[in-house]
């Protein structure tokens, strides 16, 4: 299966590169652009078939390597691959 | 004292470190491959400053997984004093031997230069030969250095007094203006709940001979080697 993963920072954890981007987002006239966050996109093809195994094995990918559960939160949909 | 320094790939102060600990201990330390699984007999493990892995995913997090460090976390929880470095600093935390993480600088920008610390405590093995309180410079070379922990973890921290380093102005004064990189309450190292495991972002190794300009660094390592050595 194939899970398609996104990281990013929990709310309150300062995020500088964010602010950087919605500065820019502001200078290039787009006023409505506010509370920039920026994450990680990660796909991993799994070599599982069942559902439920391959979300516990993503599920310990991710807490064990692919996120900081400091200062990052992960969410992932599964799909056939 | 036997020294051990991990290398990694992308590691850049691991000669640096070598050289550091060969002046204080007379000897020259056994330089160890992130890929072995043994490690010689140390009196202290050291994970020096670079890039490893190329701070790819987040810096450290590959390097703290990596077949070596099973080793130095069994013998960091066992009592072997550990000192990480800059991106040694971030290993650790990202192996969990320390709690917080470093993030990026909140300017952005890779910042390179001579800062001023607060010494902290002085009872630890690797603060000995310095007085509380006393300001010392050292070197910064990095991108992400911002030290973040939540409230509680921090709270903790100074309440154990675990603090170890803090940036200041040069008479000691720890305000918003002397931090470099946005880490909170100032935070440049931190130790374990122990004390044997200290990690922190300035390099001691860089101001560690005259001919380097400075020799504040120089003490970290005679005072291991005082504390050690029996």
């Amino acid at each position: 299966m194939k899970a398609r993963i996104t990281i990013t920072l929990k709310p309150g954890v300062l995020d500088p590169q964010g602010k950087a981007i919605e500065g820019a987002l502001h200078a290039l006239g787009f006023g409505s652009a506010g509370n920039v966050r920026q994450g990680k996109y990660i796909e991993v093809e799994v070599a599982e078939k069942d559902p439920a195994r391959a979300r516990a094995e993503v599920d310990r990918m991710c807490k064990e390597l692919l996120a900081n559960t400091i200062i990052e939160n992960y969410a992932y949909e599964l799909e056939a691959a | 004292m036997k020294a051990s320094v991990i290398v990694f790939p992308g590691s850049n102060c691991d000669r640096d470190a070598a050289v550091a600990l060969e002046a204080a201990t007379g000897r020259p330390p056994a330089m160890v491959w992130h890929g072995d699984t043994e490690l010689p007999k140390s009196d202290l493990i050291v994970l020096p400053g670079g890039f490893s892995y190329g701070d790819y995913l987040r810096s450290g997090a590959m390097a703290a997984h990596s077949p070596v460090m099973r080793e130095v976390i069994k013998r960091a929880k066992a009592g072997t004093p550990v000192l990480g470095i800059c991106n040694g600093f971030q290993v650790l935390t990202e192996a969990r031997l320390l709690p917080g993480v470093l993030m990026r600088n909140a300017s952005l920008k890779f910042i390179c230069k001579d800062v001023h610390l607060r010494v902290e405590r002085t009872d630890t093995s690797f603060t000995g030969r310095y007085r509380k309180g006393n300001v010392v410079t050292f070197a910064i070379a990095h991108k992400d250095g911002s030290y973040f922990a939540d409230d509680e973890t921090l709270a903790r921290l100074e309440g154990e007094g675990r603090v170890a380093f803090r940036y200041c102005d040069p008479q000691g004064q720890v305000s918003a203006e002397a931090n470099p990189n946005g880490s909170r309450n100032n935070i440049a190292g931190i130790y374990n709940e122990a004390r044997t495991v200290l990690g922190l972002m300035p390099h001691p190794e860089r101001l560690a001979d005259p001919a380097l300009s400075g020799t504040d660094g120089a003490k970290m390592f005679t005072g291991l080697v005082e504390s050690l050595a029996a």
